[in-house]
């Protein structure tokens, strides 16, 4: 395949990157469930996880899927660095180049962070998440959890559902399944869906059973508490009330529908613990799964364009 | 001391051509111009070769680092940009620190200016006590010591009691307040302009329309107090549209607008580019074109370089971090005379919307080729090129949201009171 050096978003990458990523991912889901994990093919190289943001699985998937590759993993929160000392971004990146790292995983609170270091670092630079931008492996983790389920990842009717404007995870999975002939939907509440999108075969939806009629997949994405406090939304269980994601809701969509969340959930806010944890519709512990396999892909071939 | 310029190309007063004569100099005034002129005696001779003359340019906004922001640019970096860029005027923004709020500050800031000996720094001073937005500041007595009108600078007067009181206020000694157009409340934290853009790079942004709510409050507190508003940096079509009827009512209205607003639109900010981001945000394309429109048929009132020097470590930051603004003296005749080569504007009229339009505004004698006025004087080439490159601009900052663009017009020599400072 491409070569690629960064995994910065979902845009730059094409339906036959994507494709490629997905079987790789798949041929790891496959190994990682039959228990031979160890591989070796990043042995002897670096990761470094540097999370300006808090982040446990996030963090967790991408230094367990180097640690299965053989890489040296090392994790830097904000929390324990200099950057809150006063050290630039820019300070840090020089810092970390210094030491030679081959892979950097970078979350950061403002969009553009990763593309910044990116070129400032010889490393490869792979984007866990920046502020409202993208959030390029959750869109991947996604697609693969859903080529699995469904066979296939194009021609689907997929809503996501909830804090789109906010979202990065809905940005980078709006980018990449309209990008494979998908048909997305976007269902919220006016004051948290963005006012433009400008992408064809994107429908935007303030009610529930209107923006499900006929899903194939339902994605729920978290509502943060400072989504209250900004007035954005009046209260909690007025949300749950016209947007949670229960039974009667769910009955919207197809009967086949599948249920997913990027997760960490807030149960009773923005899902109802029933759907979330019904084993025939949600998929919510199979993409954590396919995080790892999607995460150990996408270093496996950044990593391959530094030789 | 006595110049002489000759094979000069300058604009006739009444017929707005350009014709080709000799333009001299005496004891820092301009002597005398016309076809033929003769030499004096012991008169120094600048050959132009064709260049044009016109008078030294008066930039109505600008923020110089110094005091307090030395890091950024001080005043003689920002003179020597000035120089290079034909500017002999600036009118400087509060904005430092400290805060112009205070008599003493404002004549600090024209004595700075004069020992420069290459522009002349006319000072506005804060409109409200450390650009707070609360208390109104000092205005007799910041008008005694030389300010020429009052701004809160790159902060919006948010408070409509606050604006109306000080519409009201200065209007009794015949100033004007100059605002920031931006609703403060939906600008917040804003680093682009609403749009599909700012949605897929995930960017705080604000809507164009806060610009017009702001215009349309204030041009109704003006028409309530008498009091005249100048709105700086004008953005948008629909403010512009706002301003133009308020203008046919007679209302004390005016504004200006700033060469990225007509030159750039919101794709420069693509790949996070902290150089193209400006407070205001640039804007989709239909509104640069309708500042465009606003210059051509006389709505906007001058073209102010906007000026905002910044240090590249303001700028080395993740995009919504980092500082806007972006240094223009330099740019400010090149981007606008871009405006003359693409059929937008006639010569004069662009000449006129960096000289005379502003001088008239801030009511000084500079801005006009006439006998017995200072020999403020700016000689370009119109039909010479250069590419303007980040780091190899005069002075200290920049910061240019200009970066790589080619631009025709090049400054051949800048004269302050008939002394040479540029070329």
């Amino acid at each position: 395949m491409a070569q690629l050096k960064h995994l910065l978003g979902i845009e730059g990458l094409n339906p036959v990157s994507v494709t490629n990523l997905l079987d790789l991912a798949e041929s790891y889901a496959l190994l990682n469930r039959s228990g031979k994990t160890q591989r070796d093919s990043l042995r002897g190289r670096t990761l470094i996880n540097l999370f300006f943001e808090d982040s446990t699985r996030t963090r967790t998937s991408f230094e367990l899927a180097g640690r299965r590759l053989g890489a040296d993993v090392v994790n830097m929160s904000v929390a324990t660095s200099s950057v809150t000392k006063g050290e630039t971004l820019l300070d840090t990146a020089a810092t970390l180049n210094a030491m030679n790292c081959d892979l950097l995983v970078v979350r950061h609170k403002s969009s553009g962070a990763p593309a910044l270091l990116a070129q400032k670092v010889g490393a490869s630079v792979i984007n866990a998440g920046d502020g409202t931008h993208e959030h390029p492996t959750q869109a991947l983790l996604d697609a693969l959890t859903i080529r699995r389920n469904k066979g296939r990842i194009s021609g689907l009717t997929i809503a996501i559902c909830g804090d789109i404007v906010h979202s990065r995870v809905a940005r980078s999975n709006i980018l990449l399944l309209t990008m494979m002939g998908n048909f997305v939907r976007l269902v919220g509440p006016p004051t948290l869906l963005p006012g433009s999108i400008g992408v064809n075969g994107v429908e935007i939806f303030h009610d529930m059973e209107e923006g499900l009629k006929g899903a194939d997949i339902v994605m729920m994405l978290r509502l943060q508490k400072e989504r209250m406090t900004a007035g954005l939304i009046p209260s909690a269980r007025e949300y749950f009330t016209f947007y949670g994601l229960d039974r009667k809701k769910l009955s919207y969509a197809k009967p086949d529908a599948l249920v997913m969340h990027p997760g960490p959930m807030n149960r009773g806010v923005e899902i109802d613990s029933e759907v979330a944890d019904d084993a025939a519709r949600s998929r919510i512990k199979e993409q954590v799964e396919m995080g790892v396999a999607v995460r150990m892909a996408v270093l496996d071939t950044c990593a391959r364009s530094n030789y | 001391m006595t110049t002489l310029f000759r094979k000069i190309r300058y604009l006739d007063q009444s017929s707005q051509n350009l014709c080709e004569g000799e333009l001299l100099v005496q004891g820092g005034k301009i002597a005398d111009f016309g076809a033929s002129l003769g030499v004096p005696d012991g008169a120094e001779i600048v050959e132009a070769e064709g260049a044009v003359l016109c008078p030294g340019l008066v930039d109505i906004r600008a923020a110089i680092g110094e005091p307090g922001f030395e890091y950024r640019e001080t005043i003689a970096s920002a003179a020597e940009a000035a120089a290079a860029g034909g500017i002999t005027t600036i009118a400087v923004l509060p904005e430092t620190d400290p805060v112009i709020d205070d008599p003493a500050l404002v004549r600090f800031l024209r004595t700075r200016g004069e020992e420069t000996g290459s522009v002349s720094l006319l000072p506005y001073a804060a409109a409200t006590r450390g650009l707070e937005g609360k208390e109104l500041a000092e205005y007799g007595l910041l008008q005694a010591a030389g300010a020429v009108a009052f701004t809160d600078g790159t902060k919006a007067i948010a408070s409509s009691r606050t604006m109306r009181l000080a519409l009201l206020y200065a209007a009794g000694f015949g100033m004007r307040i100059v605002q920031h157009p931006e609703d403060v409340e939906l600008a917040r934290g804003a680093a682009a302009t609403a749009g599909a853009r700012a949605t897929w790079m995930g960017l705080p942004s604000v809507h164009a329309a806060a610009e017009a709510i702001c215009v349309m409050r204030d041009i109704r507190l003006a028409e309530l107090t008498g009091g005249a508003v100048h709105f700086a940096h004008v953005t948008t079509g629909e403010a512009l549209e706002h301003i133009r009827r308020a203008k046919e009512k007679g209302l004390k209205i005016t504004c200006d607008t700033a060469p990225p607003y007509f030159d750039l639109n919101e794709t420069a900010i693509g790949d996070y580019r902290t150089y193209a981001k400006l407070s205001p945000p640039l804007r989709v394309e239909a509104d640069r074109l309708a500042v465009v429109a606003a210059l051509k048929d006389g709505t906007i009132d001058a073209i102010a370089s906007d000026h905002q020097p910044r240090d590249p470590d303001d700028k080395r930051q993740p995009f919504a971090e980092a500082e806007p603004g972006g240094c223009g003296l330099a740019t400010l005749l090149g981007v606008s005379l871009a405006r003359v080569q693409s059929g937008d504007l006639t010569l004069s009229q662009t000449l006129a919307l960096l000289t005379a339009r502003p001088a008239a505004w801030l009511g000084i004698e500079a801005g006009v080729l006439a006998k017995g006025r200072p020999a403020d004087l700016c000689l370009f080439h119109p039909e010479r090129s250069w590419q303007v490159q980040a780091g190899k601009l005069p002075g200290k900052a920049q910061n240019t949201p200009f970066d790589g663009r080619a631009l025709e017009g090049v400054v051949l020599g800048t004269w302050k009171a008939g002394r040479r400072v540029y070329g």
